[in-house]
């Protein structure tokens, strides 16, 4: 659904990723573990167009985006969960919703209507403030919001980034309950995470980045397992 | 003393009439640094070319039927096309302007000279093909001279009554646009953090140019109002009109709608009462101790928040 091939992305001088390589296959979690710099944001923005590689490709249902603007690359079904939430705070929970589903503005009403409805049902929370500002709410919810926000623009492809930052233990399983119950619903998700443990407990497959390269990839449960992958990569002990 | 409170109610009515036309330039100062975080020091000068457009639709008008010009139907006539043209003159000013230099990451410098260098362009502009000496608002005929009322010994003209309406009421079309719309939705989205709004789908650079064009179409249509009250325009009254509009955004929150409002109401009203309590003479100069005092003590405005709120610059 997803490749990347050898993709090299600068910031100004400074090479941020060194030839990466993935691919997401329709209906997967895969995760993307790596340390601060490693290049995780990178690789999400190079996806979103935000950042434009220098070299290598993108492409996404066999089509290139590397080179679209990053509005085409959310029309043709790709959404984001920032790190960080980053809800448009001084709008209120609603009109996040709305501006999630801009890509989808000519639809007909009772489509959005729907959809609306269900990202209320997977976040009962978010129709009670639906009519206050964003900025107002605490960190999970801004984080349902986040995802919220990402669904109304009914993606095939979920790209989330960082969802454990800064939530208690208890809200970062409920949010990643929550990632596998959109993922059943057909959503494939690639999601970027510092906590290894957790997103490799849902995720199928993953890969670990180091320093813009790509040090391992393998089955979830194998990551897991590989002792010298979690020392080297996750920094555990 | 009983002189001076006698002309006080005279002078507030006449800060409320510039006061509110204050605000309607400030909105385009202030909409501007909402997307873009810059000072568009050529609104001015698209302030000026509003008056002129409007002069001009006057002008032509007067030629083909003299007598029997209505306010109602010629006003339309002359803030339309005004609005329209510096709309489309910010909207130009911005794309071959600024954005080729925000658009290569210059830092925020570079836009606000080039801005600076638009407005000595286009004050030169209108200098040569206009000419340099002032031009006469035929305004008695549209609004003569019978046409006002006293109101507890003030005087009111129906100008001033127009002005104050049609300034409202693009206020308040402005903040229905900007509330309700995708359009207003998306200009918000893009001031509040410009790489989610694209993340969104929003085409940015197009927002940004709407944008100018919604706070030039309003300069333009100051630029009508401030032609017909004061009865002469020339080629450099956008210099401190919009200086002016510029401590009125500042005095109010410089990014917040609401605060162009209430600081050119505000900015009208002060200047009123140092007419009347130090000397007409010193009129400019209360005005720009006001913007110094805001940027000393208040620099963030009424309205405007800290800069340790901004996410981003």
């Amino acid at each position: 659904m997803l490749k990347l091939s050898e993709v090299v992305t600068y910031y100004g001088p400074i090479m941020a990723l060194k030839g990466v390589s993935l691919e997401v296959n329709a209906g997967e979690i895969v995760c993307l573990l790596g340390g601060n710099a490693s290049g995780k944001s990178t690789t999400m923005k190079t996806i979103l167009g935000l950042v434009r590689p220098r070299t290598g490709s993108v492409s996404f249902e066999g089509e290139r985006i590397d080179g679209l603007l990053t509005g085409e690359v959310v029309r043709r079904g790709i959404a984001l969960v920032p790190e960080a939430r980053r809800v448009f705070g001084r709008m209120t929970v609603w009109e996040n919703l709305v501006m999630g589903s801009y890509v989808r503005r000519h639809e007909p009403k009772d489509e959005l209507d729907r959809d609306m409805e269900r990202v209320y049902g997977l976040f009962p929370r978010l129709r009670e403030r639906a009519t206050q500002y964003a900025g107002t709410l605490s960190g999970g919810e801004q984080q349902m919001l986040a995802i919220g926000r990402a669904l109304m623009a009914r993606p095939r492809l979920l790209l989330m980034d960082e969802p454990s930052m800064g939530l208690s233990p208890a809200l970062v399983d409920q949010v990643f309950d929550i990632i596998q119950a959109i993922n059943r619903q057909g959503t494939t998700i690639l999601v970027v995470e510092q906590n290894a443990t957790v997103a490799l407990s849902i995720a199928h497959r993953g890969y670990v980045l180091q320093n813009g390269q790509m040090v391992a990839s393998d089955s979830a449960a194998a990551l897991l397992k590989a002792d010298d992958v979690r020392r080297a990569y996750l920094g555990e002990e | 003393m009983s002189d001076i409170l006698a002309i006080l109610p005279q002078q507030l009515v006449f800060g409320l009439a510039l006061g509110t036309v204050y605000g309607l330039i400030a909105l385009g100062y202030t909409m501007v640094y909402g997307v873009l975080f810059m000072i568009n020091f050529a609104h001015g000068e698209v302030f000026m070319i509003g008056a002129y457009v409007g002069w001009g639709v006057l002008a032509v008008l007067l030629d083909w039927s003299v007598g029997g010009l209505h306010p109602i139907w010629v006003l339309p006539l002359m803030l339309i096309p005004a609005m329209a043209f510096c709309g489309g003159l910010g909207m130009t000013l911005e794309r071959f302007a600024y954005r080729p230099l925000y658009a290569r990451g210059a830092t925020r410098l570079g836009p606000l000279i080039s801005a600076v260098g638009a407005s000595i362009f286009l004050q030169n502009a209108v200098m040569l093909t206009q000419g340099a000496r002032m031009k006469v608002y035929m305004a008695n005929f549209l609004f003569p001279r019978t046409w006002r009322f006293s109101i507890f010994g003030v005087n009111v003209s129906v100008l001033m009554i127009v002005m104050i309406v049609v300034s409202v009421l693009l206020m308040w079309a402005l903040v229905v646009l900007v509330q309700r719309t995708t359009l207003g939705r998306s200009i918000r989205a893009v001031s509040e953090d410009r790489e989610m709004a694209a993340v969104m789908g929003i085409n940015v650079g197009r927002v940004v140019g709407m944008t100018f064009f919604l706070g030039s179409a309003l300069g333009g249509a100051a630029g009508v109002l401030i032609g017909l009250y004061y009865t002469q325009i020339d080629f450099v009254m956008g210099y401190s009109a919009g200086l002016k509009a510029f401590t009125a955004a500042v005095l109010g929150g410089i990014g917040n709608i609401k605060g162009a409002m209430v600081g050119g109401l505000l900015l009208g009203v002060i200047e009123s009462l140092a007419v009347t309590f130090i000397n007409p003479a010193f009129k400019d100069v209360v005005t720009f101790a006001v913007l110094i005092l805001t940027l000393v003590f208040k620099p963030e405005g009424i309205f405007g928040e800290s800069l340790a709120d901004w996410k981003k610059v």
